[in-house]
Order: C-alpha cells, then structure tokens, then sequence
C-alpha cells in the first residue's frame, strides 16, 4: 500500500515541471538604452484594470483547524469566515481578465511573473486553447497571473490555511478528514487527475460548503503556497526549506498516512516557484466577508 | 501650458519606448526589461518616510536583502553581511551602488525603526535604504527575489537569507543565499553590472 503512494508522489512531483535550471545567475550585460538613468525612465508599471465578475461565491463558516504542517504539530489554526469562488477560475473567465488587461496576454507578460509555459496551450493572445472547454480551470497560470486575476475582480487568493480548511470538507460533512473513506477517495482524485484540467468544472457534487472541484481536476495556488515549509527559526535558505519537505515526509511515515493528501498538496506547493506555470496548476478566488 | 508641453513630451518618449520594447518582443528571452524589477507598480516607504516606486531607484546598481527591524538571530548578520560587502566593492566605484533592506514586517517596521535599525549598525548614507510596504506588496516583491518568510509568532519570522544584485535596469543579476559566507563573489557581481 505505502509503494503505491510513494509511486503516486514521484508521479505527481514529477509531472509537475521539470526545475528550470537555476535562476539567472549571471546575466547577459545590459545592453539596450532603455532607461540608462532616473531622467530618461520609461518605464511606466500598469495598474490592474477592474473586471466585474458575476461568479458565485459560498461562504465558509469560521472555525478551526489543526494544520497537516506548519508552526508546532499541536498547533490549531482559527479560521475567519470568508466567501469563496464555488469553482475555480475558467479559461472563459480568465479572457475576460486579459480584455481588460492585457499586458497579462501570453505575448505581453513581463518574464518576472511567469515562465515561458504561460498559457501555453492558448492558441494566441485571446484565443481560448482549442482541446480545453472555455468552461475549464484556466492553468498555466503563475501565481502573480492568479493574485493580479484576483485583484481585477476585487477578491484575493486563499490562504493555504483557507484552502484546506475547504478541503476538508466532504459532501456531507464539514470536517471529514478523520474519515478513511473521505481521505481514500481524495487520493483516488488524485490518482486519475491526468488531463481533467482540460473538462469542465463543476460536473461532479459540491462540498459541505456548496465548493466544486476542489480535488481531481488541478492544483490550486494559494497566496503563500511557498511559506509552509519553514521550520522553526531562522532558515539558512531554500535549500533547508526543500530539506523540511522532506523532513514532512519522514515524519509521515512516522505517523499514519491520513494525512496523505494533504501531504501531497504541501509538496506540490513546495516544489512551485511564483513564476511557474504548470498545465494542472490554476487558481480560484476569496473575499472577506466585510 | 508648460505641464501640457512636458506631459505631450512625457508621452511622445513613453510611446516611443513603448515601441522600441514592442520590437524586442521577438527576441523574448533577451528582452531584458521584461525581466526588470522596475516593472513592479507598487509604492514603498523609506526610513525617512518618503513614498516611492522601485522605478525610482533605477540608474544604481542594487543589492537587496528582506529582513525585519525586531529579528534577532540573522538580520543582523545579514546587516553586518550588506555593511562588509559594501567594504569589498571598489572604493571608486561605490557611488554607483544602492543598498536596500525590504521589510518583511511591514507593520512594525516603522520608518522610525527602520532608522534606528540603519544607525545602530552605522549604515550612514544615500547608500542605505530601507523599504516598508504592505503585506501583498512585501509578498510579491518576495516571490519576486524568491525569498520565503513565515510568521512564526507576532514577534518571529522564519526567513530565507538571500542578498540579490540586480542591474542598474533592474534585472537579477546575481543571488547569494546564506550567512556570513564570501562576499567576494557577490561583490564582483556587483561590479560587473557598473
């Protein structure tokens, strides 16, 4: 049994992206005029232009939880209420953004927000990719592509403590992660998520909260997917926040393999930088409830 | 009418940069200003209160680091780190270089406490910024640098120690992750880009 989840997380992990090489360490020398000095600057940074969205939001009750990782294992998170978007965001949705925004198209984006996989699979600036349904989770997206898309329409990209809040519901039941059955049937989500971030969202029954699509379809950023892994103290660097990746996985085995899932999310979201565009990585939005 | 004439020569010069960047975009990995830090729009505070734009610190070469004013384990040798790479740059050309701290704790990081942070470790001069915005800023500019912080306590921030060199465009040039390790390579970094 644990061959097949460690299988199913090299599969995932693996899926994911292949690292780019490391960043930039040296540089082409600066070649261009453009803006040699503060007298001549062009350079002219774009506010986010707003959208309005008609998009169903649910609200989540407030409450508490006890985090899979993250600050001591005892540790219980309150959550505050908040409204959250019933689905992710579609590739139709995503359009809307772009019309409005469009230095965020595929051949306008600033390379310090995305990867050159930005919306890969989009047949041009506003054209919509031709094998995924316009109703389908828009991916390829890097989370700065996310925050901005949230920011047009006036809402915010969950916490990682939002999300799985969320995601701990089952159909019938708010908190369902003491439940095997819950548990087993999100990693059989997980299992068969190969290419369904193509179909579109809302096909199958909604959480305890009226949520869609919260497994089996993509991965979801979060607003800070990559602070999680932290351990206590000051971090001598990336290389020892990857090492608590692992450290999670030890202590894994350590435990039981409830947590499996979750477990699965926090090394997806270990493994992402905020420039990365993945085709099974999209997003959704909340909003305070104010 | 004198705004009106520099507001049309304001325009006539964005536009026509605009365009010299449009025929760039072929050559997309190449298009260096795409990559350029001063294409971030949000507005930061200094130690001495004033409200700026990254942009706004173009023309200098930049070291940058996050750190926060109450931290007490590695923002201070990340201080003293900034203050001896200072030292290995080439006295000649130090005019050139900007050193700037970005608070991660945004909130408390007062632009009181961001002065008495530069004073008490006797970073004196233009030289020595210290930037505070808000939290999705700070965030953004993090992913940005691809420096990771958590909130541990309201008084404690888990935190990457990276120091990155960028260009006087704004574009990375150079990374150093890690305490109190030789300097020498990041100062040559910087001496590259003047």
């Amino acid at each position: 049994m644990r061959v097949i989840y460690i299988a199913l997380l090299s599969l995932i992990l693996f899926s994911c992206k292949e690292s780019p090489e490391q960043k930039t360490v040296e540089s082409q020398p600066v070649k261009d005029t453009v803006a040699a000095n503060k007298e001549t600057s062009n350079f002219q940074p774009k506010d986010i232009v707003p959208i309005t969205s008609n998009k169903k939001m649910v609200k989540i009750e407030a409450g508490e939880y006890h985090p899979f990782i993250g600050g001591d294992s005892d540790s219980v998170v309150a959550i505050k209420s908040f409204y959250m978007d019933e689905t992710p965001v579609t590739n139709a949705e995503y359009l809307d953004f772009l019309r409005a925004n469009p230095e965020w198209t595929k051949s306008n984006i600033l390379r310090i927000y995305a990867d050159s996989t930005y919306l890969q699979n989009w047949i041009s600036d506003f054209v919509l990719p031709a094998d995924a349904s316009p109703d389908a989770p828009v991916t390829n997206v890097s989370w700065f592509a996310a925050k901005a898309y949230a920011q047009s329409v006036g809402k915010r990209l969950p916490t990682v403590d939002e999300w799985e809040y969320v995601g701990r519901a089952s159909e019938s039941v708010r908190d369902a992660s003491d439940d095997p059955e819950y548990t087993k049937n999100v990693l059989d989500l997980y299992q068969h998520q190969r290419g369904k971030y193509k179909e579109p969202v809302k096909q199958g029954n909604p959480n305890y909260w009226g949520v869609y699509d919260m497994f089996g379809k993509i991965w979801e950023w979060t607003i800070d997917f990559n602070s999680v892994m932290l351990s206590g103290g000051d971090s001598q660097g990336r290389n020892s926040v990857n090492a608590g990746l692992y450290c999670g996985g030890a202590a894994l085995t350590a435990t039981d393999l409830r947590d499996y899932a979750s477990f699965l999310r926090f090394a997806m979201r270990g493994s992402l930088k905020a420039d990365y565009t993945v085709n099974n990585v999209g997003f959704r939005c909340v909003k305070n409830i104010n | 009418m004198k705004n009106i004439f520099f507001s049309l020569v304001a325009l006539l010069i964005i536009s026509s940069c605009q365009e010299k960047q449009m025929q760039q975009q072929p050559e997309e990995q190449q298009n260096l200003s795409s990559q350029s830090i001063f294409n971030i729009n949000s507005t930061w505070e200094t130690a001495t209160g004033e409200k700026i734009k990254l942009a706004d610190l173009q023309g200098d070469v930049l070291a940058v680091t996050m750190v926060y004013t109450s931290c007490k384990v590695s923002c201070p040798r990340l201080a003293f780190d900034m203050k001896e790479l200072e030292k290995q740059v080439e006295k000649e050309k130090r005019g050139n270089v900007k050193y700037v701290f970005i608070s991660i704790d945004p909130e408390n990081d007062t632009p009181e406490k961001m002065q008495n942070f530069l004073r008490s470790y006797k970073l004196n001069g233009d030289q020595w910024i210290f930037l505070r915005s808000n939290e999705d800023n700070t965030r953004e500019l993090a992913n940005v640098l691809t420096v990771r912080y958590k909130e541990l306590s309201p008084m404690e921030l888990s935190h990457s120690n990276i120091i990155s060199v960028f260009s006087k465009n704004g574009v990375l040039a150079y990374q150093k992750e890690g305490l109190s390790t030789d300097l020498n390579e990041t100062a040559k970094a910087i001496e590259k880009q003047l």
